[in-house]
């Protein structure tokens, strides 16, 4: 190019375009103030809210056992893993408003209905059991989608994704463990650890979505680097994982189909009904309009705190500058 | 059936058709955006590990440590107001950067030592 041609926007847009695809190309990471093409950003937007959506309603089944929790033991666990989700919700909404998004925004769509979350938390948690089975079976199908998401192409995405697989691996575990304690009591206990995980097993499948058939934007997803694995391939794994954790609990799988296939090296499991989470995914299901009316709730009648915070903070009534230090407030709690 | 990929993390979530309110103003007044940097024990620098919203100084680092270090991750934590933070252009090949590419001698391994020579 000489002095004389200046670029078009055309030249440009190509140039960007060209830079964004060779990055991908190099399976290295786009970070926030890159560019990226309009389609990018907004596939990452909804995905990334929409799995923070997921985490903070994904707080209301379990603390709904909080206060219920059979000893102290039980409590603080559950206590720890509940306050796990508000701060997976919070690493994922601090994720998204690097794509230029806020916070607040986020939170007006999903309670007004217009953004998402997992259809897994619009089933009620009928008894203590179901704590048990929503860390080992949920938080389980869980850490099959978030592991590939690790490597995600977006940076922000991937780092909050791998301090989430870190916590998320102690969810799965309090739960299998409370589940053997229940399997070694009474009949009556056991007998609830079979009934909830009846309950949990569909829609446990269903967390991974349709099949790959009816995903036809799949292919894109991949291409961008957002996508690393198709929802019938985490599924199957989901599967091949969970089968021995069940004998091992002594419980069974409620699927008359599940059955080792020598010949795939996999095994065979039958269909969730596809309707069910359909209407899941519309509003219809089980505790949707609960779910939703609990967050709404939270939000306006937190309004008052948030706003209390903010007139404290423009009078300046702040602690002064230099007492905080970076480690006053650390050493009060010992930390 | 419209788009629902496992991938969307704790479940699948629809992506068609889902308004992302990118661009859009937040609906109140927004608390100031924090960065967040945590030493994880002494002898190591303090490191970014994410941002938050917070009111003032104080609640920003208060909220800091319950959101980034729940399991001992730090002894430290700086917070900063990231609209106090300047930043070089995120283009890799900035041209602030070019002085330092061809600059090839500043390596030790520029430099041809003979085999015999010990401890260099």
């Amino acid at each position: 190019m000489t002095l004389t041609e200046t670029p078009t926007d055309d030249d440009l847009a190509a140039g960007l375009e060209a830079g964004f695809e060779a990055t991908i190309a190099r399976n290295d990471r786009i970070e926030p103030r890159d560019w990226m093409p309009d389609g990018y950003r907004r596939t990452l937007v909804r995905q990334i809210a929409q799995h923070a959506h997921s985490e903070i309603i994904g707080m209301q089944p379990e603390g709904n056992w909080i206060t219920r929790a059979p000893s102290l033991r039980r409590k603080a666990i559950l206590l720890a893993k509940v306050q796990d989700e508000a701060g997976h919700g919070l690493y994922l909404y601090s994720a998204a408003e690097t794509l230029g998004v806020s916070r607040l925004e986020l939170t007006e769509l999903l309670i007004a209905g217009k953004q998402k979350y997992s259809s897994i938390f619009n089933y009620p948690t009928l008894s203590y059991a179901d704590v048990g089975t929503i860390g080992w079976l949920v938080d389980g199908a869980a850490i099959c989608n978030q592991v590939p998401l690790c490597r995600t192409s977006y940076g922000p995405y991937g780092r909050a994704m791998i301090r989430v697989c870190k916590e998320e691996s102690f969810h799965q575990r309090q739960g299998y463990e409370l589940l053997t304690t229940m399997m070694r009591g009474t009949d009556e206990q056991r007998a609830m650890v079979q009934e909830s995980v009846d309950r949990f097993w569909w829609p446990a499948l269903m967390m991974f979505g349709p099949p790959d058939a009816d995903s036809p934007n799949t292919a894109q997803s991949m291409a961008w680097g957002i996508k690393r694995n198709t929802n019938d391939e985490l599924r199957q794994k989901f599967v091949d994982m969970s089968v021995p954790q069940a004998e091992a609990l002594g419980v069974t799988l409620p699927d008359p189909e599940l059955r080792w296939n020598e010949e795939r090296g996999h095994h065979d499991f039958g269909q969730p009904d596809w309707e069910e989470f359909m209407q899941g995914v519309k509003g219809n299901g089980p505790c949707n309009a609960q779910r939703m009316a609990h967050r709404r709730r939270a939000h306006e009648d937190g309004a008052w705190v948030r706003e209390a915070a903010t007139a404290y903070a423009a009078k300046g009534l702040d602690t002064p500058r230099s007492s905080l230090g970076g480690n006053s407030t650390t050493e009060r709690t010992g930390r | 059936m419209s788009e629902l990929p496992a991938e969307g993390g704790h479940g699948a979530v629809p992506l068609a058709d889902v308004p992302t309110g990118v661009g859009v103003p937040a609906p109140e007044k927004e608390w100031p955006l924090y960065e967040v940097f945590v030493r994880g024990k002494r002898g190591l620098n303090h490191v970014h590990v994410g941002s938050l919203h917070a009111a003032d100084d104080r609640m920003a680092l208060l909220h800091a440590r319950d959101v980034y270090t729940r399991r001992n991750e730090g002894v430290s934590i700086w917070v900063v107001r990231a609209d106090a933070i300047t930043a070089s252009s995120p283009d890799e090949k900035d041209p602030m950067f070019a002085p330092s590419g061809d600059k090839v001698y500043r390596h030790p391994t520029f430099y041809d030592i003979p085999d015999d020579v010990p401890h260099m």
